[in-house]
């Protein structure tokens, strides 16, 4: 079909001009984003996108905005979480110090859920987090940690779901339609620009999370960044990935939670 | 009457249904025919805990096996592929499947629409399209797609679906879809694919 050759010259084009490099994201989805893009701006062909974005910084921005935006919730699979407190807690607990890379984070707050998670099992001060995403956009919310009151509703069910029994408004405070997660949270969180497709490991992490983010890449992609993974792990260190997501290729991971995507590292 | 003429290559078949589902599949799941020689790929609107019960459910009921989709899936001819809790469903290409946290559409998520528009994509007139019984209009728009892509488009007969507001709303976008009870399901579909 004409219309993939024109994606396969913008994807392309982007890359040589910008070094952004989508061009093994999954193609369903990329060409569904970018559609949308074209409807929103009522460009009329993959081609004219093209030449809009090429010559115009501006316009690429906006739409990296919108290929690279992942949508994210509080404590988003309960089970997830729940499993975290009960098998992954206890090793946490066996040292002084570890790193956790919180890998695709977009607007923060998986990574504010894990951390309210960590303080009440008395684990935050040990916790060095990495919050790393390609959007900076994202990235700017997330270290400001304000969200909308309306996500708060979902975000408490999800909470109490998980194994949380805090009164969970006492982690914010709320203002006019918005709620600011505690500063106090953040205090070991570092929220980095990294690219999973083009960048190298950057730290050793006992524990690193990509959840929902390997979706969006073709199966090329992810298996390079399952290798990114492996090589940023410590011995034994794991891998969780979302609810229905598993590792390939296998040979790099064995299952430590089958239910719950938590991989461990195999040497 | 069926001629040669009516029979077409079907190489994916995709469902939608909402309000009302479980019902309608239990009655047309098992009139699938056990050499189905094509993927089908089905979108439920349900809370999240329910899920896991429909893939039993279904399971009992079809000769094919159906599972929840996972991520990266590889799609085999005959099977049944569920859409999974609070995820799109996207056929990626003839072989594979992918998952999306893309906002919901028309409210919806997994949607309708969006599986339907993925698989004209993919499969272009070598799909038959079915919208069922439900609430709201997710399956319209994904079912346009697939006609205009000269796919097979189908709808529960409104007049008999318990909620027949998502196959009027699809009717709406493609008039010419056809209407089927899902008591002759089997039929229906024997007179228009080829290979069945």
């Amino acid at each position: 079909m004409i219309e993939d050759l024109e994606l396969k010259l913008l994807l392309e084009g982007v890359y040589q001009r910008y070094g952004y490099d989508f061009r093994n994201y999954a193609h369903a989805s990329i060409k569904r984003r970018i559609k949308r893009h074209m409807g929103m701006h009522e460009i009329a062909s993959v081609s004219q996108l093209q030449d809009r974005v090429l010559h115009d910084a501006g316009l690429m921005d906006e739409l990296l905005m919108d290929i690279s935006v992942h949508v994210t919730d509080m404590f988003r699979d309960a089970d997830f979480y729940r499993v975290f407190r009960q098998k992954v807690v206890p090793l946490l607990h066996t040292f002084p110090l570890f790193h956790i890379w919180h890998a695709g984070c977009s607007t923060g707050e998986e990574v504010y859920s894990l951390a309210i998670l960590l303080h009440e099992e008395g684990l935050l001060d040990r916790a060095r987090i990495y919050a790393s995403d390609i959007n900076e956009k994202a990235l700017k919310t997330a270290r400001e940690g304000i969200y909308s009151i309306d996500k708060m509703k979902t975000s408490i069910s999800n909470y109490h779901a998980s194994g949380g029994h805090a009164d969970f408004s006492e982690y914010y405070i709320a203002r006019y339609n918005n709620i600011m997660f505690d500063p106090d949270l953040r205090r070991h969180i570092t929220f980095c620009n990294h690219n999973l497709a083009t960048d190298a490991p950057f730290h050793e992490f006992e524990v690193i999370l990509c959840r929902n983010v390997m979706i969006y890449f073709n199966n090329q992609l992810k298996t390079h960044a399952i290798e990114l993974f492996h090589q940023s792990l410590s011995p034994l260190g794991l891998l969780a990935l979302g609810a229905k997501e598993s590792v390939h290729p296998e040979k790099y991971f064995e299952s430590f939670d089958a239910q719950a995507r938590i991989y461990r590292k195999v040497e | 009457m069926p001629t040669a003429e009516n029979h077409t290559d079907i190489r994916a078949m995709v469902i939608g249904i909402s309000a009302g589902g479980v019902q309608v599949l239990s009655k047309i799941m098992p009139q699938l025919p056990e050499k189905t020689p094509f993927p089908i790929f089905l979108v439920e609107h349900t809370k999240a805990s329910g899920k896991h019960y429909l893939c039993d459910i279904l399971n009992e009921v079809c000769a094919l096996p159906v599972c929840e989709a996972e991520d990266k899936m590889r799609i085999e001819p005959g099977h049944v592929y569920l859409a999974p809790p609070d995820y799109h469903l996207l056929i990626e290409s003839s072989d594979s499947i992918a998952l999306s946290m893309d906002n919901p559409v028309h409210y919806c998520r997994p949607s309708i629409d969006m599986l339907f528009e993925s698989a004209a994509d993919v499969f272009r007139s070598h799909v038959l399209g079915i919208v069922c019984t439900g609430m709201g209009r997710d399956g319209a728009d994904g079912l346009l797609e697939i006609h205009q892509a000269g796919g097979v488009c189908a709808v529960e007969d409104p007049a008999t679906a318990e909620y027949p507001f998502m196959p009027q709303a699809a009717l709406a976008s493609v008039p010419d879809a056809q209407r089927i009870s899902p008591d002759k399901f089997g039929l229906w579909l024997a007179s228009v694919v080829i290979s069945i």
